[in-house]
């Protein structure tokens, strides 16, 4: 068997093997949908009519505050996803079951590809169940197919860059306390940036990070998708972000699940 | 396989920073035999173990196991080693069953074949009634069946058992040790590690004895034997009068006045216990109680080592 056919088979086992961990345990799958459900109803419902007036213009009151607020609560739903694969990976790594594997002629990669597949697969159900919940409550986009397969494709690309970056944490952290709380700057990152109001309200200091740190730019896109506003070079900027996390992120999990154990 | 050492070690040296583990170790384990690493908790039996079997690097000295190179080669190792650790490394969120189709797709053995297989090693490990229940729900002993099963879905050469039966209690015990012939009768070569004397000698051909990183000897379970004093009698009298005729009637014997005992130096034979109990009849000297005490794996540990392990196993005669 190639070395091609072995990895993509022995990645598919392993996958296989978490979405039955997932299946089997579907708590996380109801965290990764639950956390922002509820962020979503309470910035709708509690403070969307004050945070909409406030905005001004166009959007105002909480019927048009939820069009606003819906990209950053999908962001929040993605990064909340990875606090949780880097928990599953860390409480994997300290399984007898994970020494075995290293023991046996199997594709090495493999258990982290499946892995990061398997958290995927959650977290798009995740988030696939967020936006069910934001259209029931008058979340209005005005994409047509092609700029919802964007959506989806922009999405996709930032929960593999996520995941990929929270196995690593998950494999760096050398516990599971600390790979629930090395995610945790990931959650607070929507709120930094264009998630919840626009950067332009915001101290200078801060305008200056929520402006050029990753999520803006994507959230940018997502709302322009998703609403028609403008999106300029974020589109291209938030995909550079993506493929850039993915790849650092991709090479340092290899590098940490390769060192030898006992060092 | 060819008649070359199904393990080969020379000079296997690691450390954990300052702390030396592996002091130089040497061994030669030969196809098809049951070696033991024999040594207390700490002698450092489990990283030769992870070391052997790929999952940590030494810092020096030259392995081949099942003739490859295990720096050079380490997946060609892999292929042709199975390994049950002693924490067990079973997937607890799946059931026995799914843990074993799990290997068995790692194995690439095939839908059909992979069931097959599944359903032969949940038999034999007499694991058939809980195939369907999760890992987590298993005893002690059951876990660690399921653990050996799982090393053996790609049949393989040379099994390492990392303490196979502590923790478990006298049947599990005495089950797994005849998995471990049958495996043996079966071709495979099996290395494993015991803090257990008595293990070591029911099941090794050979012994390697482990104190605090360093070989202290190795050979058969009977030449180990050899290299201690011989065994002796305990006689335990219910008074000072019994003790001091028995000392007088018996010649060559150790007595101890506080605790009414005498030590009789004996082969354990039958004969010899028969014409010693006769000659204490002729007496008329009544024994309390009789111990026989041959030299075990205990007292060629205290010998070689200078310090004890566990405690001492008595055939007791009332």
């Amino acid at each position: 068997m190639s070395t091609i056919t072995l990895a993509l088979t022995d990645s598919a086992t392993m996958l296989r093997r978490n979405l039955r961990h997932a299946v089997r345990y579907p708590s996380v799958t109801m965290i990764v949908a639950g956390i922002p459900v509820i962020f979503l109803l309470l910035f709708v419902y509690v403070f969307g009519d004050t945070l909409g007036a406030g905005l001004g213009g166009p959007v105002a009151g909480s019927d048009d505050y939820v069009n606003y607020v819906a990209p950053g609560i999908l962001l929040l739903g993605v990064a909340g996803a990875a606090q949780g694969t880097a928990i599953s990976v860390a409480m994997d790594m300290n399984e007898g079951i994970i020494a075995r594997f290293r023991t046996m002629a199997i594709s090495r990669a493999s258990v982290l590809t499946g892995h990061v597949l398997g958290s995927m697969v959650q977290t798009i159900v995740g988030i696939a169940v967020v936006v069910g919940v934001a259209l029931l409550v008058g979340f209005r986009p005005t994409a047509g197919p092609l700029e919802w397969l964007a959506v989806i494709g922009l999405l996709t690309l930032l929960i593999f860059a996520l995941t990929w970056l929270s196995v690593a944490l998950g494999l760096v952290a050398r516990n599971v306390e600390s790979a629930s709380n090395l995610p945790m700057p990931l959650i607070l990152l929507p709120f930094l940036g264009s998630g919840f109001v626009p950067t332009d309200s915001m101290a200078t200091g801060l305008r200056w990070f929520a402006e050029y740190q990753p999520f803006t730019p994507i959230m940018e896109t997502l709302r322009g998708l998703l609403l028609g506003t403008s999106i300029g070079n974020d589109g291209v900027v938030a995909v550079g972000w993506c493929v850039g996390i993915a790849l650092v992120s991709y090479l340092w999990a290899k590098k940490l699940y390769n060192r030898d154990p006992s060092r | 396989m060819t008649s070359e050492a199904a393990i080969a070690v020379t000079g296997l040296r690691k450390s954990y920073g300052d702390h030396l583990v592996l002091d130089g170790i040497d061994l030669d384990v030969t196809t098809g035999t049951i070696f033991s690493l024999l040594g207390p908790n700490g002698a450092g039996k489990t990283t030769a173990v992870q070391i052997l079997s790929t999952l940590i690097g030494a810092d020096a000295g030259d392995v081949r196991v099942a003739g490859h190179d295990l720096a050079r080669e380490p997946d060609a190792v892999r292929a042709a080693i199975g390994v049950t650790g002693q924490f067990s490394a079973v997937d607890n969120l799946l059931t026995g069953e799914e843990n074993l189709i799990l290997m068995a797709d790692l194995h690439h053995l095939g839908k059909r074949e992979g069931r097959r297989k599944t359903a032969e090693l949940l038999e034999r490990f007499d694991l058939a009634d809980a195939a369907r229940k999760p890992a987590t729900t298993y005893s002690g002993g059951m876990r660690r069946r399921l653990d050996l099963a799982m090393g053996l879905v790609g049949d393989p050469a040379i099994v390492f058992l990392d303490e196979p039966t502590t923790g478990l209690d006298p049947r599990a015990r005495h089950t797994m040790w005849q998995i471990v012939r049958d495996l043996v009768a079966g071709g495979v070569t099996i290395f494993l590690t015991t803090q257990y004397l008595d293990e070591a000698d029911e099941l090794a051909d050979r012994i390697a004895v482990l104190d605090q990183g360093r070989l202290v000897a190795e050979g058969t379970p009977e030449q180990l034997k050899r290299r201690v004093p011989g065994g002796h009698l305990r006689l335990r009298f219910a008074d000072a009068r019994g003790l001091e005729s028995a000392t007088q009637t018996l010649g060559h014997a150790t007595g101890d006045d506080d605790a009414l005992t005498l030590k009789v130096p004996s082969d354990g034979s039958l004969r010899s216990l028969k014409a010693l109990l006769d000659r204490l009849d002729d007496e008329s000297i009544e024994v309390e109680e009789l111990t026989v005490h041959t030299p075990d794996l205990d007292d060629v540990f205290f010998a070689l080592t200078g310090h004890p392990t566990a405690d001492e196993e008595k055939v007791t005669v009332r």
